[in-house]
């Protein structure tokens, strides 16, 4: 408990202090703090809560999850760039029944799925569109399309349901991996997280990403192509969370105008409970990660505990609140603080707060 | 200075130990506050999952049903989503899966989304009775239905002819033109005016499309295409609440007879005022008391949910499982001046 203290005390640290060693500066960055809270809960749920310790627990854990998980791998680079996509729900609602009225009507899973992606890339690239070429504000634009694509889900399948799918994909989408307790999709989510990792910490374009976010205009006089790059994140938001849809559809063999609603906030929860600015410029993808599984522990040991939804949601809240306000009063905290050591972080620091 | 510093790193270590203790006894709090919940050693706990808490009409159902289980002697807890999706209602019912709980009641979402958690749950020897709302016949043990749509229909005619003296005009308020349920109820009800009513002439049926201010409207043009008008019958719960808005404010007042389906809460003030003598739906109480003897029964085995197994269920008697593991609540229930203060849904 102590050291878990000790190591988010200094954990918002903008920029890493290289003049301490890597296990030193890894065990304080904000990262740390998230799984040592996920650590910690987990432990807390084990002793207290019955039934926790079940490994069945964790199948359950990671189907409701996945759709959480895999579209924070794309929010996360967007959220870092300084804009934001709400509309990533209403994306799976349409990549959902897009599915199930192709299926319906007599389309293969495989190419109604294609289809599915497709709608999800182009949803995606019209945000895109009005964002980077018609130079509107995100916020603005994620909030109309989350009502447009939400209504085009709902107004293509009505209150129905389409409920009849292939059972070996539906299987597939439950299935676990053998010899294990780990539902099949982690391995999707490892594999795409890998590549999003990739993507983020080791490329060009994964700098560009983070220049954009501390500062467009650097960004671009540095010969980023800033516009370029907010464009293909939104369409891989799109796409991704087309292919959330589609777990999500065959996961419960159900394909509804509703499904998913309200998964945004907790993708965009799980997102700053990881530590990523909202107003862009910081962040890595493993804490998004950490406070989605983070989100899910505290949902399914709580609702072991009959605790009801209402709490539940209570306890989610705050704990984003807390991690925000957190952040920001260490910010404020660090800012008025003059270090001994002559080492000043200053200059770093202002420019980005 | 160095002391303003010092003084700003303990605020922030306790911002933070806040925010992680918060967590901590989010957790370890609720276990001690679990006392009456389907902790679940699989006696007799049974567990309501309605579609969604805060509903009026689930927490009347609830409360019939925990009747019901102090009645026998049972655990009773109540658990569900915040907003009606089915994939909020899959957590739950994995969560009861673990726990171990004897029986679920619920009230589904959606009737396939649910079946493979819900049958997931029945492998782990969980009893799963479903009301209000049923899944697929295969996976559930099974359903208590709240009405017939033959009891549907002949009370609502028994009300309307008893209200007008049973001869003269009546019209009907619907839902939309293709709701299923409604076009049912309607026919059944052009089938028993025919047969036991010959005075009575339906003269139109008008769709409100479910909508406050549509049925409002309908309801004016009715009445003043026909004048003669002696009674309407809205077999939904939006339109009847419409058209009663009307009335009490028209000079129809007390002359034209309103009836149909609809819930006393909407209902209570034109029932008071003597807008609408009565009208009919299901007793959802009864409902959650029926559907909470019937997983007793499940688990104690005294039924499968074969149809002709029979059951005692407390003061309601004794009931018969019907085709398709089904078991009928049985008439619709009737609210007038007399009951309605007794309801809050």
């Amino acid at each position: 408990m102590v050291d878990i203290m000790g190591a988010l005390a200094p954990a918002t640290r903008t920029y890493k202090d290289y003049s301490q060693p890597l296990w030193r500066r890894l065990l304080l960055s904000r990262e740390a703090a998230v799984i040592g809270a996920l650590a910690l809960v987990i432990i807390v749920s084990m002793i207290s809560v019955k039934s926790f310790s079940k490994p069945i627990t964790v199948t359950y854990l990671f189907l409701d999850i996945a759709p959480i998980l895999l579209i924070a791998l794309p929010m996360t680079l967007i959220i870092i760039t300084g804009e934001i996509d709400l509309s990533v729900a209403s994306i799976v609602g349409l990549s959902s029944v897009t599915l199930g009225v192709l299926h319906q009507g007599g389309m293969p899973i495989e190419g109604a799925a294609v289809v599915s992606l497709l709608v999800g890339a182009a949803a995606g690239a019209l945000n895109g569109f009005l964002i980077t070429v018609v130079g509107l504000p995100s916020l603005a634009v994620t909030i109309g399309t989350l009502a447009l694509y939400r209504g085009l889900a709902v107004g293509l399948l009505g209150t129905k349901a389409v409920t009849e799918f292939t059972e070996f994909w539906t299987d597939l989408a439950k299935s676990k991996i053998p010899g294990t307790t780990i539902p099949s999709v982690v391995v999707l989510i490892v594999v795409l997280a890998i590549v999003f990792v990739v993507l983020l910490h080791f490329t060009k374009f994964g700098r560009g990403i983070y220049a954009i976010g501390l500062s467009p205009e650097t960004a671009r006089f540095s010969g980023i192509r800033v516009e370029r790059t907010k464009f293909i994140l939104f369409v891989i938001a799109g796409l991704i969370s087309a292919l959330a849809g589609i777990y999500y559809t065959l996961r419960f063999s159900s394909a509804r105008g509703d499904n998913a609603a309200g998964l945004e906030l907790s993708v965009i929860a799980a997102v700053m409970i990881g530590g990523v600015s909202i107003f862009g410029g910081r962040g890595t993808l493993v804490g998004p990660l950490a406070g989605a599984v983070l989100i899910g522990v505290l949902a399914s040991a709580l609702r072991l505990a009959n605790v009801t939804s209402d709490v539940i949601n209570i306890i989610t809240g705050a704990l984003l609140v807390a991690s925000v306000v957190g952040t920001s009063f260490l910010a404020w905290a660090r800012k008025s603080r003059s270090r001994p050591g002559g080492k000043k972080p200053e200059p770093l620091t202002g420019a980005k707060s | 200075m160095f002391g303003n510093t010092r003084k700003a790193r303990i605020g922030a270590i306790a911002g933070l130990a806040l925010s992680v203790a918060l967590v901590a006894t989010g957790c370890a709090a609720t276990d001690g506050g679990s006392g009456d919940g389907g902790e679940g050693s699989g006696e007799l706990s049974v567990t309501f999952l309605p579609k969604n808490l805060g509903n009026a009409y689930f927490d009347t159902s609830y409360d019939g049903g925990k009747e019901a289980i102090e009645e026998f002697g049972g655990t009773a807890a109540e658990v569900g989503p915040a907003t009606g999706s089915p994939d909020g209602q899959v957590s739950y019912i994995n969560t009861l899966a673990q726990q171990g709980v004897g029986a679920i009641v619920l009230s589904a979402n959606d009737p396939t989304a649910l079946c493979d958690a819900v049958n997931e749950a029945r492998d782990n020897g969980v009893k799963v009775v479903t009301f209000d709302a049923d899944t697929s016949p295969d996976c559930r043990d099974l359903f208590i239905n709240q009405a017939e749509a033959e009891g549907i229909a002949k009370i609502q005619v028994d009300l309307i002819s008893e209200q007008i003296g049973d001869a003269g005009k009546i019209a009907i308020l619907s839902a939309t033109a293709n709701a299923t349920n409604q076009n049912a109820w309607i026919e059944l009800m052009e089938t028993e005016l025919a047969a036991n009513h010959p005075n009575i002439e339906l003269v139109e049926v008008v769709y409100g499309d479910d909508d406050d201010q549509t049925s409002f409207d309908k309801t004016a043009a009715l009445l003043q295409t026909y004048p003669d008008l002696k009674g309407i019958v809205s077999p939904t719960t939006v339109g009847i609440a419409a058209a009663a808005r009307y009335l009490q404010t028209s000079e129809f007042k007390g002359k034209v007879q309103l009836t149909g389906l609809g819930t006393p809460n909407q209902m209570r003030d034109f029932v008071e005022d003597g807008t609408v003598t009565a009208f009919a739906l299901w007793n959802p109480s009864d409902l959650g008391y029926l559907a909470a003897f019937a997983a007793k029964a499940l688990i104690d085995g005294d039924i499968t949910g074969a149809e002709g197994d029979t059951f005692d269920a407390g003061k309601l008697g004794s009931y018969t499982v019907g085709a398709d593991a089904t078991v009928l609540l049985g008439d619709p229930y009737v609210f007038n001046a007399e009951n309605i203060a007794d309801f809050d849904f």
